[in-house]
């Protein structure tokens, strides 16, 4: 997309289709020559992970899908249906629940991996600003899939979530019987969380496909935060990004596989695998462990109302994140401050995990309050301030610069072997 | 290197404080179950664990003399016995065990509905019609069905506990809990006082006491497997094996297909190991022409 497409059509066939509907073109100048930077680290291949976990879910959950009865009265026994009746039901549901968690895993990695190195500044703020829409767009899934077992976590934390919205003044109750689609939640709520549950994952791949282009115009970032200036500072993404990509997700796979086979039901609760009973609260309703972190941000605050705005307010924050780094400078690796309240923060966010784990008493609110504090400090003080106090390391004034360790010599052959031209020599 | 430790220990540290007055101020209210659970050593734990068939059967023994008065086993089908990892029963021993029970079936061509002994596709038929039913005859409480109870109960973990059990595969909070529970009665302490028709149980995940009676003794019903002539293959007829196999049993009704997904598990991560390295080295080859 960038520049000029290095695509020839070799066949009949293949000039035929480009005449009409350029789109192995497309595909070729998107995933074979695309040039990406030669220095980036496995933390860069969580976008492909995160691709794929999509495709996963969306696969075993349409299977999934024909054997599930969307209705209070046998929704529960149904699940238990796949896990027993159906052929290789309890791998597929297996599957899709771990999965949902991995899913979480990569896209906070990946979440975090932007924040390091600064891939929502400037020219890639439309892009960072499409990941908080999917980011948001997943958690309504996956809030929603949780429901569906109709066990008694399920059951209260749909009861939970839900009752956040009649915090809003005025039409707040209004909002919530709404959801409900009736006076508590019941039958009306399972059947439209099931409808929404099959919708999302699509809109989430319609966002993908605009978060892929839009790192497409843009170029990805780099550990070094400098752009890529020459064809020495590139590499075509296949084979070498593709490759790379390859190993971190069938290492990533063996993580998965080791929950799926050895421990499937170590991320979950076990009280979803008690049916729903209106009638009995749990002694201590958690969400999943993807969102404690905001579970224990909701309880800092002592107010209804004031939890929810905070809750609202961690998530949509980092739609603000882009404008309230004041530095020009991408990379944590050159801002010497910054890399260190990075870490602070990622501590900071695992330790709102733990609260939002622990039952709301004693010492464990102050702790979430403080934690909570910090979070918000990190993103509204912190944030802003170190782009003026901070004196960035120098940089290196290429890419292939930091790589070598040395500065490029004008002498060496234009193009490495290995760089963008090698698909063309390929034939 | 180092200066990233310092970096993470600050941070640490910090969290640190915080959860630090968290446990000073930790309220002195009562934590159920009063008593964790002990680990008990099964042979289904473990990447490798497979059912004990024999403890199956035992299980599936005490479950159908004595929890069935009073515990419905809702989605296990008679058939269910005679599969692979699990009790394991002979197609015959199957088709014996399901005609002991009378089911209801129908409505038959004249409108009625009637009874007729078990055939192997029938559920094990529940001792009360309905929930109220089941709650009036044990004192106000409704015995909850056994089918997935294996999965549906598990004391935390807590730190750090809960870290280790990720490469230790602890799944067995269930199981444990079941003997803890059924092993776990004794008499209350002095100045605790039990309402009538609760028993106390500081293993019981939910109070101090609950409304199910000690349902075990020791020689409560003679194992199938000690009327043999043989006496090398003969087990205690204790509380304590009483509750381990029909925990056992339990684990294997809520997860029958336990063994099957263990052992594709290891095929499973056998090929992504052999294909991690694979990719490994081709990705290596691949970047050999370029420093990155
Ligand atoms: C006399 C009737 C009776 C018999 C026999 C009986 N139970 Fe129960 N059981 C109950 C009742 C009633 C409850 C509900 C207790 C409550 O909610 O307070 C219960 C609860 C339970 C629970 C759930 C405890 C919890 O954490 O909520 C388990 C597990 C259990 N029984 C297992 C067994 C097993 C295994 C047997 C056979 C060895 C058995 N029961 C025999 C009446 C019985």
């Amino acid at each position: 997309m960038q520049g000029t497409s290095e695509y020839t059509p070799r066949t009949g066939i293949e000039r035929w289709i480009d005449k009409r509907m350029p789109l192995p073109r497309l595909m070729y100048d998107s995933f074979v020559s695309y040039p990406i930077p030669r220095n980036l680290n496995y933390a860069y291949a969580f976008g492909g992970i995160l691709s794929v976990m999509l495709i996963s879910q969306i696969l075993t959950g349409v299977v999934l899908a024909m054997h599930y009865a969307a209705n209070s009265e046998i929704a529960f026994t149904s699940v238990e249906h796949i896990m027993r009746d159906v052929n290789y039901g309890w791998l597929l549901r297996y599957l899709h629940m771990n999965g949902s968690s991995m899913f979480f895993l990569a896209v906070y990695v990946h979440i975090f991996r932007g924040l390091y190195y600064g891939s929502y500044k400037s020219p890639r703020e439309i892009q960072w600003l499409l990941g908080v829409v999917l980011f948001l767009l997943m958690m309504a899934t996956a809030f929603m899939g949780y429901v569906l077992p109709w066990g008694q976590m399920s059951f209260w934390a749909a009861t939970v979530i839900t009752n956040l919205f009649s915090a809003i003044p005025l039409v707040g109750d209004a909002i919530r019987t709404w959801l409900w689609g009736g006076f508590s939640v019941g039958d009306p709520t399972l059947n439209r969380f099931f409808s929404l549950h099959y919708l999302l994952p699509f809109m989430i791949a319609g966002v993908v496909i605009l978060h892929v282009w839009a790192f497409h115009v843009t170029g990805q970032t780099n550990p070094t935060g400098v752009e890529p200036k020459s064809r020495r500072d590139v590499v075509p993404f296949t084979p070498h990004a593709t490759m790379k990509d390859a190993v971190a997700l069938v290492a990533f796979f063996l993580v998965f596989a080791w929950f799926v086979f050895y421990m499937p039901n170590y991320l979950g609760h076990p009280d979803n695998y008690v049916e729903a009973n209106p009638l009995v609260t749990p002694p201590h309703i958690v969400p999943e462990w993807y969102f404690l972190p905001f579970y224990a941000i909701l309880r800092a605050i002592p107010s209804k109302l004031g939890g929810v705005i905070a809750l609202g307010l961690s998530v949509v924050v980092l739609f603000l994140v882009p404008w309230l780094d004041t530095s020009k400078v991408l990379s944590a690796a050159y801002r010497p401050l910054y890399r260190i309240f990075f870490w602070v923060f990622v501590v900071v966010c695992i330790g709102l995990g733990y609260i939002g784990a622990m039952p709301p008493e004693g010492g464990y609110i102050i702790a979430g309050q403080l934690l909570t504090a910090y979070y918000f400090i990190h993103f509204f003080i912190i944030l802003p301030l170190l782009g003026f106090i901070e004196t960035p390391k120098p940089r290196p004034a290429s890419i292939t610069e930091a790589v070598l360790g040395r500065p490029d010599e004008p002498g060496e052959p234009a193009t490495p072997a290995g760089a963008t031209a090698m698909p063309e020599r390929r034939g | 290197m180092l200066k990233l430790i310092t970096q993470l220990s600050a941070a640490g540290a910090l969290v640190l404080a915080s959860f630090a007055m968290a446990s000073a101020a930790e309220e002195a209210l009562p934590h159920f179950p009063l008593k964790e659970p002990e680990e008990v050593d099964w042979s289904f734990s473990g990447p490798f664990g497979t059912y004990d068939q024999q403890q199956l059967q035992r299980g599936f023994q005490v479950y159908r003399e004595i929890c069935s008065a009073c515990h419905s086993l809702n989605l296990v089908p008679f058939r269910a016995l005679g599969w692979e990892g699990g009790p394991h029963f002979s197609e015959e021993e199957v088709k014996a065990l399901a005609a002991e029970y009378t089911v209801t079936d129908g409505p038959d061509d004249t409108g009625e509905m009637f009874e007729r002994p078990g055939a192997p596709y029938d559920y094990f038929p529940a001792p009360f019609p309905n929930a109220k039913a089941a709650a009036y005859a044990n004192g106000g409480a409704a015995p909850p069905d056994l089918s997935v109870i294996a999965q549906g109960r598990g004391v935390e973990r807590g730190f750090p506990t809960f870290i280790t059990d990720i490469f230790t595969t602890y799944q067995e909070g269930g199981p444990d809990y079941i003997h803890a529970l059924l092993t776990g009665y004794e008499d209350p302490p002095e100045g605790e006082d039990v309402r009538p028709g609760q028993y106390y149980n500081p293993h019981y995940a939910y109070a101090a006491a609950l409304a199910m009676p000690p349902p075990l003794f020791d020689d409560a019903i003679t194992y199938a497997q000690n009327e043999d002539e043989d006496p090398n293959n003969d087990v205690p007829q204790t509380v304590d094996q009483y509750s381990k196999d029909v925990a056992a049993f339990l684990m294997w009704a809520a997860e029958p297909h336990m063994e099957a997904r263990k052992s594709m598990g290891f095929t499973v991560l056998a090929f992504l190991l052999i294909l991690t390295a694979l990719t490994y080295y081709t990705k290596r080859r691949v970047w050999s022409d370029v420093e990155h």
